[in-house]
């Protein structure tokens, strides 16, 4: 990992206490009633409180655990059946265009599909986070077995390689920088389906909470759960980031 | 690509959803369907040419296309303007990344229930969650589109002394015009998204609450009926904006990868 220059720390750090003070001097001027916009230290104070003994943790939990499951079963399901029509020119041919016309639907569209299904439950808010989540691993999966190296191709013929060994040895691992691109995407995904989920069906989680609290007025814990939620998407795709760079890494040592 | 093969594609093309759409109702038909969450093709077909027919669908559609265009517009604006200053000058770039790393992993639907409390529910707090969702993807594509600029054209500004604004105008954005261009593209579907979004979990306007309403009035044919139209929606915007791109910037189309 390359050093960040000492300049560029000093300089950022010092953007974002000039923001927090910037924030600071807003709230305490009372350009924004205190009822609707909390300040810096009481946003701290219930970041703490709520953390320490409060709902917020649980409901982290809870958001976590359906990001998590939610886009695990969207990345198995979409890499695996984006691996079946991509490795086929035909199925290629006849499949690939519906999905393409698939994607510009917005998931949220689908929640009310879902719930029609399944009623306001947790099953319902994980289908919708898992379709959401699908089209990017999907499509990344299916274009990225389209564009491998025809020669590749040929090679397996050579080398007598059936379907399976095709994929899981030549097709995955040269669609893989895209696929790993659309985890991180889709990751994203899941968590804003997620936070959607449990606003409208009023499961357990931060979406219902910061939901409540902006209901009842309570500002300060509206924002600490927004600050949470901003920490779990910085740290997944960071997460995601790294691990992407430890997979490539046979990639950027080949170029 | 000869007419036959454009023909025998788009017949492939073609071919799964129709055999999907005849299969559905021939299921429909066979059970005798009666049921809240289930609809056949036909009375889908019926239910679109009815609330297509007495307006409503229409005036859902305008609503959401509204707010998502002015969002998008403001967003993207006001982003790309941010993103050139930062990519102007390197010293604003490293007071302000740290911050806005941090910001930027914040799901623009938490915000939802800030703006709700701020704005009430109407087309204004629609419009500003939407913007607030496209402005940071803005600011890093207009920030990296602007580092990118051919150091030379800097160098010929120096030469002539232009001023920060004659800079932007006549140097910068011509320079950097396909990248926003493709900027306001990915912004312009998402921005759809996002209405939609934000019209089922709460504003009472557009699409996303008469797919709502459909559903909790026990209407699935009407409620198919909006999902797929939303889905057209979608689908069209999306094309019109690839055909724009292929026009006015046609360098650009094969050289954006994905």
């Amino acid at each position: 990992m390359k050093a960040v220059p000492l300049r560029k720390l000093v300089l950022g750090i010092g953007g974002l206490a000039a923001f927090i003070l910037l924030w600071k001097l807003v709230t305490d001027a009372k350009l924004v009633s205190p009822v609707f916009f909390p300040g810096p230290e009481r946003t701290y104070v219930a970041l703490v409180k709520g953390l320490s003994g409060g709902p917020l943790l649980s409901q982290t939990f809870e958001t976590v655990k359906r990001m998590l499951l939610g886009w695990l079963l969207a990345s198995f399901v979409g890499i695996l059946f984006g691996a079946l029509v991509g490795v086929s020119k035909r199925a290629r041919a006849f499949i690939a265009p519906t999905l393409e016309l698939l994607r510009p639907l917005p998931a949220s569209a689908m929640i009310p599909v879902a719930i029609a299904f399944l009623g306001f439950s947790d099953n319902m808010v994980l289908v919708v986070i898992a379709f959401g989540a699908l089209w990017p691993m999907l499509l990344a999966t299916v274009h990225g077995f389209a564009a491998m190296e025809p020669r590749l191709y040929e090679v397996s013929e050579v080398l007598g390689l059936n379907r399976a060994q095709v994929i899981w040895k030549l097709a995955l691992p040269s669609a893989m920088p895209m696929i790993l691109a659309s985890l991180r995407l889709g990751l994203t995904i899941s968590l804003i389906l997620a936070v959607v989920g449990e606003m409208l069906a009023s499961r357990e989680g931060l979406g219902q909470s910061i939901l409540a609290a902006s209901r009842s007025f309570r500002s300060a814990d509206l924002f600490a759960g927004i600050v949470i939620l901003g920490a779990i998407g910085l740290f997944g795709s960071r997460l995601l980031s790294v691990a992407e760079r430890h997979l490539l890494r046979w990639q950027a040592s080949s170029r | 690509m000869s007419a036959v093969s454009v023909l025998k594609n788009g017949g492939r093309a073609a071919a799964l959803p129709v055999a999907l759409i005849v299969l559905a109702q021939v299921a429909a038909t066979v059970t005798q369907l009666e049921s809240d969450s289930l609809a056949s093709p036909a009375d889908i077909a019926k239910a679109f040419v009815s609330v297509m027919g007495d307006g409503t669908l229409l005036k859902a559609t305008a609503d959401t296309l509204k707010a998502a265009a002015a969002g998008c517009l403001l967003g993207v604006g006001a982003g790309s303007l941010l993103g050139i200053v930062l990519g102007l000058f390197r010293i604003a770039d490293d007071a302000l990344d740290l911050t806005i790393e941090l910001l930027r992993p914040v799901p623009v639907v938490a915000l939802i229930p800030v703006v709700m409390m701020l704005l009430g529910f109407g087309a204004e707090m629609e419009i500003v969650i939407i913007a607030l969702g496209m402005l940071w993807p803005s600011v890093v594509l207009a920030r990296a589109a602007v580092k990118e600029v051919e150091p030379r054209l800097m160098e010929v500004s120096n030469v002539l002394q232009l001023g920060f604004a004659a800079r932007v105008w006549k140097i910068v954005l011509p320079a950097i015009l396909p990248q926003l261009f493709m900027s306001l593209k990915l912004a312009a579907g998402y921005a759809l998204v996002v209405a939609v979004t934000v019209e089922i979990t709460a504003n009472p306007l557009g699409l996303g609450y008469g797919i709502m309403m459909a559903q909790q009035a026990l209407r699935p044919a009407e409620m198919f009926a909006y999902l797929i139209w939303i889905g057209a929606v979608g689908w069209l915007i999306s094309v019109l904006l690839n055909a724009a791109q292929r026009t006015f910037f046609p360098a650009f189309v094969n050289g954006e990868g994905r």
